[in-house]
């Protein structure tokens, strides 16, 4: 069996990738894909974590399904905003909407 | 399992709310008649905080373990009930010129107040999340709601980047929490807390994350953008309503269930604390716009009830359950004063839009100047009994330090919420604010200069409140 | 143990081999007379008139935002569905409140006109 530690690592990497994406992309949709990878990454933390610990109690499993349905709440939620946005500006690089500061 | 298990009594309060949301959104699209929107929502709250008391009355109830209903669940309902009414109140002068869309903003904001309730009753990492992402998912929408001015959209857009990337790194957290502690209900989590690196790491992330939603420094860099840029209704609800939930969240986690292990995560605190005040306070002096400045405030805020959560006795619960009912109160008032002042379809107010008030609107620049009075923290209004048992409780766990780094930003803060004062006083202006707005506005400033005078006056009444819901955590 | 492994990974050889096997074959014995039609882009069919990057209509995605979110909410009900034996009168209250709940968002969908193609 593949020990627990390998899922892990992945986990880690993908979570790791995912927040590179979002600290390094200037495209909104670009950035919200990186988070959705950060999410996908949780969740196979919690996959791996209840296989391996305890399979018997399935907290973690309904744990990762929950995830994945608020994730998809959130990406359509989040492409609604984008469209609206995009409606005002023609753009939805965040490094050019920059009205607010100070 | 027999029916008794399937009934929702524990989370009554939250039904009832969301079979108004339901009701409104349907009244809406079926009948299209917007007069009664805001106040069947207004009813709706109202019924919610006579079940949230009935059940405040009773025996401490859980929700299947995942959420429970004792007096330390009450008490956030009612901050959060409180905020949500006058949420709804102060948006209707707002609603008028956005009429179209009055009842996805009703219903939302009942939404949202529901995930702030279940944050708040939560005793599952599932339903904090849960909890935590139907309040964002709610004000995300609600920030961006003038989606013709380009400032809200942005808003709403930088908080939803931020909002999602810090929700990730929360769940993050729980994953690793889950690992180091074998379970996802708090009381497994408190059984199985014991020092690990991966352990630390799981506390680490989850700070972080309840930094992001608190607004504390250095995860505050959405608020400014966030609270500027949403129209200003929803600034004031989620300033009081979003902040509350958070360090409701916080303080069960952390000095409920993770109290044992302090010694890991109370060092940790103390410095956000530190840093959340004095970054707030000295980027809230030189704000031109009324509510930046008020953002920055809130920032500062949340530093000051973290120095009650550092302190991790019972009196610094006690303390910040105590200041976030008074601040409740006092910032949505000074919102509503400022919603008052706003031209149409500008969305924001400058200091300088201030000048003069007092001579043409003496009674709102009155309540204008008890708020900041109260926000400085002078007594006798609530905000000095707020900071006054915070830094006790400080002082009471041996951080002195902290106590005095809080009370010498007070003092700072006194620069920029006194000035507003003098702007309205001192300063002659040639064109004096004209204001377009309705009576209801007032009569949420009423509320608000009541409850900041009383819990001033009888500030033992409400602690005792506040002891109750600290006694229902810890024991 | 390692037997069954060498059966996949005979599978996996075959199934990587195959096609250029049959590509190669196919080089072999097809003949070869290119022309400029048919070395256009599209064999049969037309050309594309303008620019492929074209704005799509954003009532797309408002399907698609309605889709996602019932499309996800599958996922719940098929571990209920599985477990629905041992769960009993709560999971069918629970499912109702459910179903209940998405059918006010669909109700609401509706009649905001969202269903309607324009």
């Amino acid at each position: 069996m593949v020990p627990l530690s390998w899922y892990l690592a992945v986990a880690a990497v993908l979570f790791v990738l995912g927040l590179f994406g979002v600290l390094s992309r200037r495209n909104a949709v670009a950035i919200l894909m990186g988070v959705e990878l950060m999410l996908n990454a949780v969740n196979i933390n919690l996959l791996a974590f209840w296989r391996y610990t305890q399979p018997e109690n399935v907290a973690g499993l309904v744990f990762a399904v929950i995830v994945l349905t608020v994730a998809a709440a959130e990406a359509a939620v989040g492409l609604a905003l984008f469209i609206a946005l995009y409606r005002l500006r023609e753009s939805v690089n965040v490094d050019e909407i920059q009205l607010l500061k100070g | 399992m027999t029916l008794n298990d399937v009934v929702l009594t524990p989370i009554l309060p939250e039904a009832i709310l969301l079979l108004t949301a339901i009701l409104i959104l349907l009244i809406d699209t079926f009948l299209g008649d917007k007069r009664w929107l805001t106040w069947i929502g207004l009813a709706g709250v109202v019924l919610a905080g006579v079940s949230a008391y009935r059940l405040a009355l009773s025996e401490p109830v859980s929700f299947q373990g995942m959420a429970v209903s004792d007096h330390y669940t009450a008490f956030f309902r009612m901050v959060i009930l409180t905020a949500t009414a006058l949420g709804l109140l102060v948006a209707l002068n707002w609603l008028d010129a956005h009429g179209e869309q009055q009842g996805e903003y009703n219903a939302l904001l009942l939404l949202a107040a529901i995930g702030m309730m279940l944050m708040a009753a939560a005793t599952h990492l599932l339903t904090v999340f849960v909890a935590l992402e139907l309040l964002s998912l709610s004000l995300y929408i609600l920030a961006g709601f003038e989606r013709e001015r380009a400032t809200s959209a942005e808003a709403a857009l930088k908080y939803l980047l931020l909002g999602a990337f810090s929700s990730a790194i929360f769940l993050y957290g729980m994953a690793l929490m889950y690992a180091a502690t074998g379970a996802l209900d708090f009381a497994g989590i408190q059984q199985g807390a014991t020092m690990s690196p991966l352990f630390l790491v799981a506390v680490g992330l989850l700070i972080v994350g309840f930094g992001f939603k608190v607004a504390a420094v250095p995860f505050h860099m959405w608020t400014p953008d966030v609270y500027q840029g949403a129209p200003t209704p929803i600034t004031a609800f989620m300033s009081v309503g979003a902040k509350a939930a958070g360090f409701a969240a916080f303080v069960r986690l952390f000095v409920g269930v993770l109290g044992v292990e302090k010694v890991t995560w109370v060092p940790v605190l103390a410095a956000l604390a530190v840093l959340t005040m004095t970054v707030g306070n000295l980027a809230a002096l030189r704000q031109v716009s009324l509510k930046r400045m008020l953002a920055y405030s809130s920032i500062a805020h949340a530093g000051y009830v973290l120095v009650g959560l550092s302190a991790a006795n019972s009196t610094g619960v006690a303390a910040v359950l105590f200041y976030l009912f008074a601040y409740a109160f006092m910032n949505i008032g000074a919102f509503a004063v400022v919603i008052a002042l706003e031209r149409q379809g500008e969305g924001d107010v400058t200091l300088s839009q201030v000048r003069g008030l007092a001579h043409t609107h003496p009674l709102l620049a009155g309540a204008m100047a008890i708020f900041m009075f109260s926000l400085t923290g002078i007594p006798p209004f609530a905000g000095f009994f707020g900071k006054l048992y915070l830094f006790q409780a400080a002082v009471q766990a041996n951080l002195t330090w902290l106590a005095l780094v809080g009370v010498l930003n007070s003092a700072l803060s006194a620069y920029y919420y006194l000035n507003v004062t003098v702007q309205m006083y001192m300063a002659k202006e040639e064109t004096p604010p004209r204001l377009h707005w309705r009576p209801v506005l007032g009569l949420v400033a009423a509320i608000g200069v009541l409850f900041v005078i009383a819990i001033g006056i009888f500030p033992q009444v409400w602690l005792g409140l506040a002891k109750l819901g600290m006694l229902a955590l810890l024991g | 143990m390692l037997n069954t492994y060498a059966v996949i990974g005979l599978y996996a050889l075959v199934a990587l081999t195959f096609p250029f096997i049959v590509l190669l074959f196919a080089r072999l014995v097809r003949p070869s007379k290119p022309n400029p039609l048919k070395n256009s882009t599209y064999e049969c069919g037309m050309e594309t008139i303008g620019d492929t990057w074209v704005q799509f209509r954003a009532q797309y995605y408002l399907f698609a935002l309605v889709f996602v979110v019932f499309d996800v909410e599958v996922v719940f009900l098929y571990p209920w569905a599985v477990a629905y034996g041992k769960l009993g009168l709560f999971a069918l209250v629970e499912m109702a409140l459910f179903i209940g709940l998405l059918a006010v968002a669909l109700v609401y969908a509706w009649r905001k006109g969202i269903l309607e193609w324009q």
